[in-house]
C-alpha cells in the first residue's frame, strides 16, 4: 500500500488576530509551509480548507483562500466536521492523493472566530446540541462536557482536582510555545477557584475561542521521498468514526465511543499499538476531555484517565507525553484550525524540533480530533522513518 | 407548529408535529413504528429500526431516572434570565431518552444521578402563543389532562 507523507508545515500565532482576515492568516501558514518544504507553489495540485463556515462573515471561504494564495484555478473545496474540520480536511487531502487524483495538496485549516459579536457566540453557541429535542432547553457546549463529567466522577470517582490537573499541565506547555494564545503557568488553586460555567466545568476547565491558521503539504509517496527526503512524516494509520448528534442516542456517556473506534481502526491501519505512541495531541476543548481522551485511545485503562494525570503521565516525562504544545486549552482553539495545528506539532515533534518540549526519540506521534460532542473522531498515526 | 415546543425554537416544521398538541393535552408521546412496533422517544417519523416510514404515537408514563446532570451558569440566548438553571438526561422507564430542565418540586441541591423522576407537560400561558415543554418533578406528581385540542 503506497504511503502519503507530510512535507511542510507552517503555523500562525494563535490568539485574537485583530490584524488579520481569514485569507491572511492562511496565507501566513500556507508560506511557512512553502518556507518549510522548500517547495516551488507550482507543484501544488489542489487545495483542501478546514474550517467551519458559520463563525465567518466571509461566505465560503475556500475560494477567497484560493484567490488569496494566488492559485486559481487549481481545484480547492472545504470540509467540515465542526470542531475536527482540520482533520477532516487531512483526510479528504489524503483521499485525494491515495486515489491517484493528485500528487501534491496543501491542506489548510483556518478560522477567525473573534470576529463575532458576543450575542451571536451565544447564539451559536445556543445550537451545539440537537437543535430540535436538546437546544430548547438551554443546553450549551461545556453543559455536554459538564454532563458527560459528572457521569465520569460517578463511575470512576474522577475530581474536579485532576480536571484542574489537565489545565496546569497544559498552561506549563503553553507557556513555553511561542504560538500558543496563553503563554502563562496557572496553579490548580487558581483553576478551582474560577467561575463555574456548567457545573461542575468551571472557566479555567474550558478552551478559548481564537484565530489561526496552520498548513500541512501532503504528497504521494514518490513525491515525497523526492520533496521531503528523510524529514518527511508518513500518515501511516487514518481513522475516523462518527456519533450521534443528540445525547438522547448515546448508550455510553463516560466517554466517547466515536474515538474508541477512529483509534481501533488507525491503530490497525499503522500495525501499532497503544503503548507503540511516544506523544500524542488530543483534543482538549474541556479539561474532562483529554481525560476521556487518554482512555478513549488506550493510553490507560478506563476509568484511570483521572489518575493518569494526577500521575504526571502524561507530562514530558511520563509513558505518553500529551499536548506538549499547551492544547486546546492553552494554545487557544481556532476550531477549523486545530487538527492541522495538531498534526504540525507532531511532525515537529518526530523531526526532533521541538526544544524543551522535545520527546526524545519520538518516532510514533498520534492525533485526536474531536467534532462537537463526539459527533466526529479523527485518529491519525504519525510515523518518521 | 412545532416552535411551540420549548423556551426559544429554531425548529418550526417536522412530521412529527403532532407531539406539541399531545403535549399541550397533558400527554407525553413516544412513535411507534406501524411496521415493527419499535416505540422511540424522541418520537421519529421514520423508523430507526426497519426504515419504515408510517407510525403512530403512543403515551408514555413518563417515569425515569437521572442518568447525568448539570448547572447552566453561562446562558446561551434566550435563557440569560433563567440561569443559573439544571438540566438532566433522564432514561425513560419504558425506554429513550430525554433531556429536560427541573420543576419546583425538586430542590437542585437534591439532583443527583440515579434519582427517580416523573416528566410532567407544561402548558406556559405568558407567551402570546402557547408556548410548551415539560420538567423533571418528584415521583407522584400529578397534572390534568384534557382532550386534544
Ligand atoms: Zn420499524
Amino acid at each position: 500500500m503506497s504511503r502519503v507523507g507530510i512535507i511542510g508545515i507552517g503555523h500562525t500565532r494563535f490568539g485574537r488576530r485583530g490584524d488579520a482576515t481569514v485569507q491572511e492568516l492562511a496565507f501566513e501558514a500556507y508560506r511557512e509551509a512553502l518556507v518549510d518544504a522548500d517547495l516551488d507553489p507550482a507543484l501544488i495540485e489542489a487545495t483542501v480548507i478546514g474550517a467551519v463556515p458559520e463563525y465567518h462573515k466571509q461566505r465560503s471561504v475556500a475560494g477567497v483562500i484560493q484567490e488569496y494564495l494566488s492559485l486559481t484555478p487549481r481545484p480547492t473545496w472545504l470540509t467540515e466536521a465542526a470542531c475536527a474540520s482540520g482533520s477532516a480536511a487531512i483526510r479528504s487531502g489524503w483521499l485525494a492523493i491515495k486515489a491517484g487524483v493528485h500528487d501534491v495538496v496543501a491542506v489548510i485549516g483556518c478560522q477567525k472566530m473573534t470576529e463575532l459579536e458576543t450575542a451571536e457566540i451565544l447564539a451559536l453557541m445556543g445550537r451545539v446540541g440537537d437543535v430540535q429535542w436538546e437546544s430548547v432547553f438551554g443546553t450549551t457546549f461545556p453543559g455536554y462536557y459538564a454532563m458527560f463529567t459528572r457521569c465520569h466522577m460517578h463511575e470512576f470517582g474522577t475530581t474536579e482536582e485532576q480536571l484542574a490537573q489537565v489545565a496546569v499541565k497544559n498552561h506549563h506547555y503553553g507557556a513555553r510555545n511561542a504560538k500558543a494564545m496563553f503563554q502563562k503557568e496557572i496553579t490548580a488553586a487558581k483553576a478551582l477557584d474560577s467561575d463555574s460555567v456548567a457545573a461542575p466545568l468551571k472557566v479555567y476547565d474550558c478552551c478559548a475561542n481564537a484565530d489561526g491558521a496552520a498548513c500541512v503539504i501532503l504528497a504521494g509517496e514518490a513525491a515525497a521521498r523526492r520533496l521531503g527526503g528523510a524529514r518527511t512524516v508518513w500518515l501511516d494509520g487514518m481513522g475516523c468514526a462518527s456519533d450521534s448528534m443528540s445525547v438522547l442516542r448515546r448508550g455510553d456517556l463516560t466517554g466517547l465511543p466515536a474515538a474508541r473506534e477512529a483509534a481501533a481502526q488507525a491503530y490497525r491501519m499503522a500495525g501499532v499499538e497503544a503503548a507503540d505512541v511516544k506523544v500524542a495531541e488530543v483534543h482538549d476543548c474541556f479539561t474532562i476531555a483529554e481525560i476521556m481522551a487518554y482512555e478513549d485511545l488506550g493510553f490507560c485503562d478506563r476509568g484511570e484517565g483521572g489518575a493518569f494525570i494526577a500521575d504526571q503521565q502524561s507530562y514530558l516525562a511520563g509513558t505518553t507525553p500529551v499536548n506538549l504544545d499547551g492544547g486546546l486549552k492553552a494554545k487557544g482553539h481556532p476550531i477549523g484550525a486545530t487538527g492541522v495545528s495538531m498534526t504540525c506539532e507532531m511532525v515537529s515533534q518526530l523531526r526532533g524540533d521541538c526544544g524543551e518540549r522535545q520527546v526524545l526519540g519520538a518516532d510514533i506521534a498520534l492525533t485526536h480530533n474531536v467534532g462537537g460532542i463526539g459527533q466526529y473522531c479523527f485518529v491519525h498515526v504519525l510515523r518518521r522513518d | 407548529m412545532f416552535e411551540r415546543f420549548g423556551r426559544i425554537s429554531y425548529c418550526a416544521h417536522t412530521k412529527v408535529e403532532e407531539f406539541v398538541r399531545h403535549l399541550e393535552s397533558g400527554r407525553l408521546m413516544g412513535s411507534c413504528c406501524a411496521a415493527c412496533g419499535q416505540v422511540t422517544f424522541p418520537p421519529r417519523a421514520d423508523c430507526a429500526e426497519c426504515r419504515h416510514g408510517e407510525f403512530t404515537f403512543t403515551e408514555l408514563n413518563g417515569r425515569g431516572t437521572v442518568v447525568t446532570h448539570t448547572r447552566i451558569e453561562s446562558a446561551p440566548a434566550g435563557f440569560e434570565a433563567a440561569v443559573p438553571f439544571d438540566l438532566a438526561v433522564v432514561d425513560l422507564d419504558e425506554g429513550g431518552r430525554l433531556l429536560a430542565g427541573f420543576g419546583a418540586t425538586i430542590a437542585p441541591a437534591d439532583i443527583a444521578i440515579g434519582m427517580a423522576v416523573q416528566v410532567v407537560p407544561r402548558i406556559n400561558e405568558e407567551t402570546e402563543e402557547s408556548q410548551v415543554d415539560y420538567t423533571l418533578e418528584r415521583p407522584g406528581t400529578g397534572w390534568t389532562k384534557s382532550d386534544l385540542p
